[in-house]
């Protein structure tokens, strides 16, 4: 059954990747790697610390994983399958209720410890069971860890309290970092601020607002790697500065993504000496209602400001100037578990009649009592996409008489608003790492379950369909119960996506090995990057 | 001379006493909790218990006067703490910024007072003539002309003809002065040329007032030579005013270059200004308010003792 499901999803996702202009070749055909070097790319973001377990933004990513290592990690090459990385075998129970991976036998710190199976432990026990003190956004991820055992230095078993179809994907995710049990011990917040890790890059290091390093750490596990002598990621806060940087070859990439605009400058200016890559993004802008707040709080509310939103009409002139390009549902479009775009079409608030939608938002506004509404949009101050997409939503709300202030923060002031509740209607975002529902619907979840979910609201039939679909291992059953789920969201339109981002990766042609995915979360060790002189 | 320098240091105290009161308390009144932003700020999702937890840790909650007077008593025996977002030293944060920022200055106001006294001063001696207009209108685009669009012009200036762009990461002048003022040199143009067309017309101004004085007309009378007038009669007094404002130039530099910083990806203390507001990092804030209130309060104490130095008069305090 579960093989079935990752044909399935490998299929589809093929599919999605095919929208993809993949003017590169694949990593594995770009001849044999050399070694040497150092690749200078562009980070557009500083990690605000080092911990990857309660960081959700690739900044620390970007920054951090070359330093670190994880059991599983996504094979892009093939992707969604996984492969190894610290393990280099691993069993999964029949039942799904127990997984067993052996560590690599020569994986070490880079202070030269072993790393064992009583690292991974603490690891995993600090994500699942953070002490106080400690931020871990990937509690609820865990929580169908029932124990972990430690038979052997080298083999770990995860005993789970309840099967689940897509564990194995979360063991692979970029963001689980294994930590040294010796540290955690000493101080459970110290991965905050100091790197220990077993990744193919030693820290160098980390000139605050300018730029963090790493050199070759020679007695990294995998044989032979890395190519690099080293790395520098320099933060470049400024699309421009950074396009500059690219252009007179101060950076040879940035691995996050440009806009189509900043793309054309650069391809018509550099020619083949520049390599663009796109993908579909498994990201999307949602716009997400207070309903803590009147009146939003009303679904007629709701319901008339996500219908009012003309998506295929916005898909076509953002896709022009900003990383948007579809319009879909609440997963993926073109990924395995999407709705297909006819059965899109017919949903409320996707469909291409938008007279007959604005006219039923105005109506159900006047139903409301709210004909001449009036409210603040919460943004975040990123040129792309928040700025366009925040524009073009105001300029779609106008259209029904709602009148609308843009209002626009820094990050940290804008996700700290959002979690704390304090806005009217907000732009917010769902950063992905891989395609799999239980992740892309878990932000929709009741929030006192899920407190990502920034509606706040609470909605028991919700959280029953994510359950359902989340145990289903039958991959047609579980379609199903998607739809029911995704039906049930748009109608309560407690949050609603927006557009889906578009993946545009710019690298010199001289930089090989790194490969293209629908995540700029993953692939970012630099472990098979190497220079083509 | 001693005595004057002893009071003006003496002076400094209540001033800075007065901008540290100001920026402690007018921070916490500004909407905005640094604990919220740091914990949640990343999108992470944090428990109450461990909000409280850091609020503790980080002393916010104790009263509002014990806060005071800990940063106080921490300013007193210069240690400024830790930056509330990172956990490092403040002084280190600034730091690194700092050395960057005070070069970048240093070599502006190095340009500025080399372009703009000459051009200044043959502006004013050739007043009205063809000569005259030109400089007027160099100086007039230069305090048009923002700096960091200058700075973007020259970058793209440097990438079109030259396909060179300087490096983006700042390394020392005792490291490697080559790579060092190839980086700086940019931004110190761009912001240099407002700097001295303020200067220039600042100078210009002066010595056209002060080539009507009676002083200037008696040495003439006397048969001074006209050069000998322009330098050791003129130029002496015009020079006060512009270096008024090559002081209050220069202190601006520190922290307020933070556009282009941003053009030239410089790690400056402008930016990291920007930051510390934008995260709430109070102790951040304050350390940086602090520096450029001792760096204008310096640069006024050097720009009197010039005053000193140029005008007898105020030399020996009048008598």
């Amino acid at each position: 059954m579960d093989s079935n499901r990752r044909d399935f999803m490998k299929a589809a996702a093929f599919t999605a990747a095919g929208i993809g202009l993949l003017d590169a070749l694949p990593a594995h055909a770009q001849g044999a790697p050399k070694r040497g070097g150092t690749l200078n790319f562009a980070i557009s973001a500083e990690t605000p610390h080092y911990d990857a377990h309660g960081s959700d933004t690739f900044a620390t990513l970007h920054f951090g994983s070359p330093f670190h290592s994880t059991l599983l990690q996504f094979d892009l090459a093939n992707y969604p399958k996984v492969k190894a990385d610290l393990a280099v075998s691993w069993e999964v129970a029949g039942d799904l209720m127990t997984y067993t991976f052996k560590l690599a036998p020569n994986a070490n710190f880079h202070d030269g410890s072993p790393v064992t199976s009583a690292d991974v432990k603490a690891t995993y026990d600090r994500m699942r069971n953070p002490p106080t003190g400690v931020v871990s956004t990937r509690k609820a991820t865990f929580e169908d860890i029932d124990t972990i055992e430690t038979p052997d230095p080298k083999t770990v078993v995860f005993k789970m309290k309840a099967p689940n179809p897509a564990m194995l994907e979360h063991f692979a995710s970029p963001w689980n970092w294994i930590y040294k049990a010796s540290i955690l011990a000493g101080n459970p917040n110290a991965p905050r601020t100091a790197i220990m890790g077993s990744g193919p890059f030693r820290f160098g290091e980390h000139v605050k607002g300018s730029h963090v390093s790493g050199t070759r750490f020679d007695g990294y596990f995998k044989s032979g790697q890395p190519y690099l002598d080293g790395f520098r990621g320099v933060f470049m806060t400024q699309p421009a500065a950074m396009m500059n940087a690219l252009q007179g070859g101060q950076v040879q990439a940035e691995f996050r993504g440009v806009s189509p605009a900043e793309r054309d400058r650069i391809v018509q200016v550099m020619g083949n000496r520049i390599r663009a890559e796109e993908s579909s993004w498994t990201l999307n802008l949602m716009i997400v209602f207070n309903t803590e707040k009147k009146p939003f709080d009303d679904v007629r509310v709701r319901r008339a400001l996500h219908l009012a939103i003309d998506r295929r009409g916005g898909a076509v002139g953002l896709a022009r100037t900003a990383t948007l390009r579809d319009a879909g549902g609440l997963i993926r479009p073109g990924s395995p578990f999407a709705m297909k775009d006819e059965d899109l079409l017919k949903v409320p608030g996707f469909g291409r009649d938008m007279n007959a939608a604005r006219a039923e938002a105005r109506r159900l506004l006047r139903e409301a009592g709210v004909p001449n509404l009036t409210f603040v949009l919460h943004n975040r101050n990123l040129a792309q996409p928040y700025t366009p997409a925040g524009i073009f939503v105001v300029d779609q709300w106008r259209q029904i008489g709602v009148n609308v202030e843009h209002r626009q923060s820094e990050t940290s002031p804008y996700l700290a608003g959002m979690s704390s509740g304090n806005f009217d209607v907000a732009i917010d975002f769902s950063n992905l790492f891989m395609d799999e529902p239980s992740l892309a619907l878990a932000k929709y979840l009741s929030f006192n379950r899920a407190p990502e979910n920034r509606s706040r609201a609470i909605d028991a039939e919700m959280d029953r369909l994510y359950a359902a679909q989340a145990r289903e291992r039958d991959d047609k059953k579980r379609f199903e119960l998607i739809r029911a789920f995704e039906k049930r969201a748009l109608d309560q339109a407690y949050q609603v996506p927006l557009l889906w981002w578009h993946r545009i990766v710019l690298t010199h042609a001289n930089v090989m090995g790194w490969q293209m995915s629908p995540s700029h979360n993953l692939g970012q060790d630099l472990s098979g990057v190497w220079l083509n002189a | 001379m001693l005595g004057y320098l002893v009071n003006r240091t003496l002076l400094m105290i209540p001033t800075l006493a007065g901008v540290a009161i100001l920026i402690f308390f007018m921070l916490r009144v500004v909407p905005g909790d640094i604990v919220e932003v740091k914990m949640r700020g990343d999108g992470g999702n944090v428990t109450q218990e461990t909000l409280d937890y850091e609020r503790k840790r980080l002393g916010l909650d104790q009263p509002l006067h014990v806060q005071f007077g800990q940063w106080m008593v921490g300013v007193a025996t210069l240690d400024l703490g830790n930056s509330m977002w990172t956990d490092r030293p403040v002084v280190e944060e600034i730091g690194i910024r700092m050395e960057l920022t005070l070069q970048v200055a240093v070599m502006a106001t190095i340009i500025a007072v080399l372009v703009a006294i000459p051009l200044g001063t043959i502006s004013a001696l050739f007043k009205d003539s063809w000569i005259d207009y030109l400089v007027r209108i160099v100086t007039i685009a230069g305090l048009a002309v923002p700096s960091f669009w200058l700075g973007m012009l020259i970058i793209l200036a440097l990438l079109y003809w030259f396909n060179w762009l300087p490096p983006i990461t700042y390394t020392p002048i005792y490291v490697d002065p080559v790579a060092n003022i190839s980086q700086l040199i940019w931004p110190a143009l761009a912001v240099g040329y407002r700097y001295s067309a303020v200067v220039a017309r600042m100078v210009r101004s002066s010595i056209v007032e002060v080539m009507k004085e009676d002083y200037i007309r008696t040495a003439r009378a006397k048969g001074v030579f006209e050069k000998m007038v322009v330098s050791r009669h003129a130029m002496r007094n015009a020079m006060l005013p512009a270096i008024t404002v090559i002081g209050l130039e220069f202190a601006f530099l520190i922290g307020g270059l933070v556009v282009t910083e941003q053009v030239f990806n410089l790690n400056g203390i402008g930016r990291l200004f920007v930051q510390a507001v934008s995260r709430n990092d109070f102790t951040l804030i304050q350390s940086i308010v602090m520096l450029i209130a001792v760096v204008f309060i310096l640069s006024n104490l050097v720009v009197d003792l010039l005053y000193a130095w140029l005008d007898p008069r105020i030399r020996f305090g009048g008598r």
